[in-house]
């Protein structure tokens, strides 16, 4: 081995402790991308797979009750590669041991064999046999919550008749991996399931014999699903057909998506500023590592090595350190990223799990990570390089220090010796001192964005449920009803008031664009369920057009003022042009409302509602419960409580793993700043305070005075620290945007608080691995050695 | 023991060593310091201490200054038993009694000259007023200066300065011209030389230069680990008369 290589291996092995912290501010980087890049591929991925291999649909459709032999028809249609078709109906359900009514969702499977689209993954248990009616399979998250297993028994209300069930098997499908009821924003497994039964059993409890209410079709690859969509709805057109769509618009998938793209920004901005954090950091120490090594490059330079050879000797020794780290970073990536994914599958119950990162996230981490820190060292190594040998090797003559203005105050005479020293070696190289501050500020910052997605989802639940609703109970019935289904709910027990609405499936285009919408129609001022905008003031509707919210207004690019065409997909199916008269910003899902009379007007029919908003006396719910239960033609029930929790169940769940990554992550780069800044500090003034252990000074007496300087700056950087963080949530909450949910910009007090708390404890943990090392400063070298 | 104390008891050493001994093991090779070597230093006394590199003389300052523990042997200061005292009792003896001063001046760059005296008399029973210690050493004028703005000579006599502003019973000075050309090597001498003559301190001199033994009261000359010369000087020569 060449001496310098030899050199560099020990340099490796005696600055362990500060390699180790570098490697681990690198390695923190490049984990948290490749973690981050890693799982959303995997998601995407194992979503892709699971779609395909259990033959997910590409177009779905809706009919009141169409013959068999249309099924035939669509099936010759250019591009089309398989059809099927089921009777898919909702029921109330009661199961033994919950109080509330449940909604089921019952789908058919075909008699005999495998369904053509959209496969089950049978996880327990067998499916139905041929002519047994009272066998079902429950969608397994459903069961679960419920504690049901095959030989369960569950009652049902099917086509106005309760139906005792038995749980044959347990499974899951490509199309409800969100499984979210009707009327309900996030799954709710205790309140909506999945129940597929034999066809013959569902199409003799619907009334469906012969005939089918629900249509799948597969096309074949390459095909643009709109001119398939347009035949199938001109077919199913006379049969109550309520619009074709394709997968991209299938609830449960659009939820997907609209998931994994909210992680894929999540992680690609957050790990995208750790990597800058993590190269700032090793940019900054490698500099300051190397400017002490000034007397060996000084006397490398004398023994005749030339500026090439000692430059490549540092680059070594950064590729070394940095290598460390990238490595580090990577196997912790892959296998935090491995642990992610689980718990997301987990999550969203795919029945299995691809995990296969591809090369990209971890060579995009690595190049980032080597050249920011290639570039710290370069610049360095240049720098000494060019000093002479004898000045090199000569220690730099003592800093200049001026008498400042603020030197010359009284406070700054009644200061201590000690005191002062900290203080001047902070001002005399305040750009050193600052990027100390900033890096621990930039940790801090990291702590804030990373923990206010909490405060958002708070935030976003507070006005969407709490300042908003003010319901406790809505419910929703099949068909459109006479108003006078209102009355008749009011007099249930336990109903203190109620509001009507009306909803219709609409397709609303505006020049080249159109979107599929579900417009509500609720009285002009409402009293329980409020149009609530994101700042929190309700909205009156105007007795004609249409009032969006910005989201759809920019899925439409349109303006207020503008009008569009609507064309109902149910009803007499009328289209007409309807101005938009209003627009409000709003955290979550891209809403469209009208005055319910106006709307009534727009379908051409009376006063018409399809579900009611209630509140209700808590007391008497029970009874409330029993009585719903009863009635046949709720398709929907939703409780506010119960969506509140879901609410937070699910998205804290989902949020909360990626948080607690980067809370570890930020963790480490406090940590790693403030024991480098605190190592580097010691061995350049290693001298001066063995100086002053020789006069006297206690251990604690010059510890102050090291520490004191970190102390110092970590002050500096809390209030840095939460400029950064909110500059940066600023910046995200901004970015942040998918057509479910906009984050709005939320950081509570407790978050700053947790924060700084957080990286005050790294801190102090560094300073006191630091003052470890004070206890081993060689007295007696000072007396005779020059540095 | 305080200095009255010293003074009026003037037979009393204020320093002595029996036997003293120094290993260092470094690796497998064992390096013997010190092979046993006893002295007494008394109240007042300005004493040389000579010899070539390596002869021990470094090695028994820092065991009489309290920055290095004997391997066997004792020493008193006064009454009190130096190599019975922990780290902490040694810390708190430099703190109180013992004066540094370095070939290398070891000032604190971020401290002014006046700050860098002051360091020392915050931490001390009884100093003198920094500004005073300075006068003393010549650099009165000089008071609010950084180090980068001193010369060599003005930056030891800072260090002069801040070992004697807290009245210490014992001075020691390694090689304090050591880094110094010899015009202001002497304006060095002459600064201790003074202070020796105003406070009565116990000085102890580290040297290779033999000449500036001359002005001393007694030579210590060293040689492998032992004392191997001791003798008194009969005429003292003045710092000023000194040339090398």
């Amino acid at each position: 081995m060449r001496p310098l290589n030899r050199k560099l291996t020990r340099d490796l092995w005696h600055l362990r402790g500060q390699v180790i912290a570098v490697a681990a501010v690198i390695a923190s980087g490049v984990a948290v991308l490749s973690m981050s890049l890693s799982t959303t591929e995997a998601l995407g991925e194992t979503a892709r797979a699971y779609y395909e291999r259990y033959r997910f649909a590409h177009v779905f459709g809706r009919v009141q009750r169409a013959p068999e032999y249309l099924a035939d028809r669509i099936r010759l249609l250019p591009g089309v590669q398989s059809v099927s078709t089921r009777v898919v109906k909702t029921a109330i359900l009661d199961v033994a041991g919950f109080e509330e009514p449940v909604i089921g969702q019952f789908a058919s499977i075909p008699e005999r064999g495998e369904p053509e689209l959209n496969a089950l993954a049978l996880r327990t248990g067998r499916l139905p046999r041929p002519g047994h009616a009272d066998e079902a399979l429950l969608s397994e998250p459903f069961a679960e919550a419920h504690g049901l297993v095959p030989g369960s028994h569950l009652r049902a209300i099917l086509n106005g008749h309760w139906r005792e069930l038995e749980v044959v098997g347990l499974a899951l499908s490509p199309e409800y991996v969100y499984t979210i009821g009707p009327g309900a924003l996030m799954p709710d497994d205790q309140r909506f399931g999945v129940i597929w039964m034999g066809r013959k059993a569902l199409q003799a409890a619907f009334d469906l014999d012969g005939a089918f209410n629900d249509i799948s079709v597969g096309l074949l690859r390459g095909t643009d699903p709109d001119p398939v969509i347009r035949e199938i709805d001109e077919l199913l057109s006379d049969y109550g057909g309520a619009g074709a769509y394709e997968r991209a618009n299938q609830i449960s998938n659009w939820f997907l998506m609209n998931e994994i793209k909210q992680l894929e920004t999540m992680s690609s901005i957050l790990p995208v500023l750790f990597l800058i954090v993590a190269a700032f950091l090793t940019n900054m120490v490698l500099s300051r590592l190397i400017t002490v090594e000034r007397a060996e490059i000084g006397l490398l330079k004398a023994f005749g090595y030339r500026n090439r050879e000692i430059g490549m000797h540092y680059v070594k020794l950064t590729l070394a350190i940095a290598g460390i780290g990238i490595v580090l970073g990577w196997a912790a990536g892959y296998w935090f990223g491995l642990m992610n994914t689980r718990v997301y599958a987990e999550f969203y119950r795919f029945p299995f799990l691809l995990y296969e990162p591809g090369p990209n996230a971890f060579i995009l981490a690595g190049a980032a990570s080597l050249i920011a820190a290639l570039l710290g060292t370069i610049n360095t190594v240049r720098a000494v390089a060019a000093l002479p040998p004898g000045e090199a090797m000569r220690p730099p003559a003592p800093t200049m220090f001026r008498q400042s203005l603020l030197a010359r105050t009284r406070l700054f005479l009644a200061l201590d010796q000690p005191t002062r020293i900290l203080l001047r070696q902070i001002a005399r190289w305040p750009l050193r001192s600052f990027v100390t501050s900033a890096g621990i500020g930039m940790a801090i910052g990291v702590l804030i964005v990373s923990i206010q997605w909490l405060d958002a989802i708070d935030r976003i639940a507070d006005v969407y449920f709490l300042q908003a609703q003010h319901n406790d109970v809505t419910v929703g019935f099949a068909e459109a009803r006479a108003a006078d289904a209102e009355f008749n709910l009011a007099q249930l027990p336990g109903v203190i008031t109620t509001e009507p609405m009306r909803t219709v499936a609409t397709k609303i285009r505006f020049g080249s664009r159109e979107e599929r919408k579900m417009i509500r129609g609720v009285p002009p001022i409402q009293n329980l369920h409020h149009v609530y905008d994101a700042d929190g003031h309700p909205i009156n509707l105007p007795p004609d057009g249409l009032v969006i919210s910005t989201m759809l207004g920019e899925l439409l690019n349109v303006v207020p003022g503008d009008i569009v065409t609507v064309e109902a997909l149910q009803g007499r199916r009328p289209t007409r042009r309807i101005p938009i008269t209003g627009m409000f910003e709003t955290y979550i899902g891209s809403p469209a409302y009208m005055d319910i009379a106006a709307l009534n007007r727009f379908m051409g029919e009376g006063p018409t509602i399809n579900s009611v908003h209630m509140r209700t006396d808590a007391l008497q719910r029970p009874a409330l419960f029993r009585e719903l239960k009863e009635i046949p033609m709720i398709s929907s029930l939703n409780l506010k409580a119960a969506a509140v929790q879901t609410f937070h169940d699910t998205m804290a769940e989902s949020m909360l793993i990626f948080v607690s990554f980067f809370v570890v992550f930020a963790c480490t780069l406090a940590f790693g700043v403030t024991y480098n800044a605190g190592r580097i500090t010691l061995s350049e003034r290693g001298r001066e305070l063995a100086t002053l252990r020789v006069l006297g000074f206690t251990r604690a007496e010059i510890s102050y005075i090291l520490l004191g300087e970190i102390g110092v700056l970590t002050l500096i950087a809390l209030p840095l620290g939460c400029a950064i963080g909110y500059s940066l949530t600023l910046l995200i909450s901004g970015a942040f945007k998918t057509e479910l949910f906009r984050v709005p910009f939320a950081i509570l007090p407790n978050t700053y608080g947790i924060s700084l708390l957080i990286v005050l404890a790294a801190t102090l943990a560094s300073i006191f691995v630091v003052r470890r090392r004070l206890e081993h400063l060689d007295l007696i070298a000072v007396l005779k050695t020059r540095e | 023991m305080t200095l009255e104390n010293s003074k009026v008891h003037e037979v009393e050493p204020a320093l002595r060593a029996r036997d003293l001994t120094k290993v260092y093991k470094t690796g497998e090779v064992e390096v013997h310091a010190l092979r046993g070597v006893s002295l007494e230093l008394y109240p007042a006394d300005m004493v040389a201490l000579l010899g070539p590199s390596g002869s021990g003389k470094s090695t028994l300052l820092n065991i009489l200054g309290g920055l290095d523990q004997a391997s066997s042997g004792d020493a008193w200061f006064g009454s009190r038993h130096l190599t019975d005292l922990d780290d902490r009792a040694l810390t708190q003896y430099r703190r109180a009694h013992v004066g540094f001063v370095f070939q290398f001046y070891n000032l604190i760059p971020s401290l002014t000259a006046t700050e860098n005296v002051a360091l020392v008399t915050e931490i001390s029973p009884d100093p003198m007023a920094a500004e005073d210690a300075l006068e003393i050493v010549g650099l009165g004028e000089r008071l609010h200066h950084f180090p980068a703005q001193l010369s060599g000579g003005e930056q030891q006599r800072v260090a002069i300065a801040r070992a004697i502003a807290k009245r210490p019973e014992l001075m020691l000075c390694d090689e304090p011209t050591g880094a110094l050309d010899s015009q202001t090597g002497i304006l060095v001498l002459e600064a201790i030389e003074r202070i020796h003559a105003e406070l009565n301190t116990t000085t102890v001199l580290i040297t290779h230069n033999a000449v500036i033994a001359d002005m001393t009261d007694r030579v210590l000359v060293m040689g492998d680990g032992h004392i191997v010369e001791e003798h008194r000087n009969t005429t003292k020569s003045r710092a000023r008369d000194l040339h090398w």
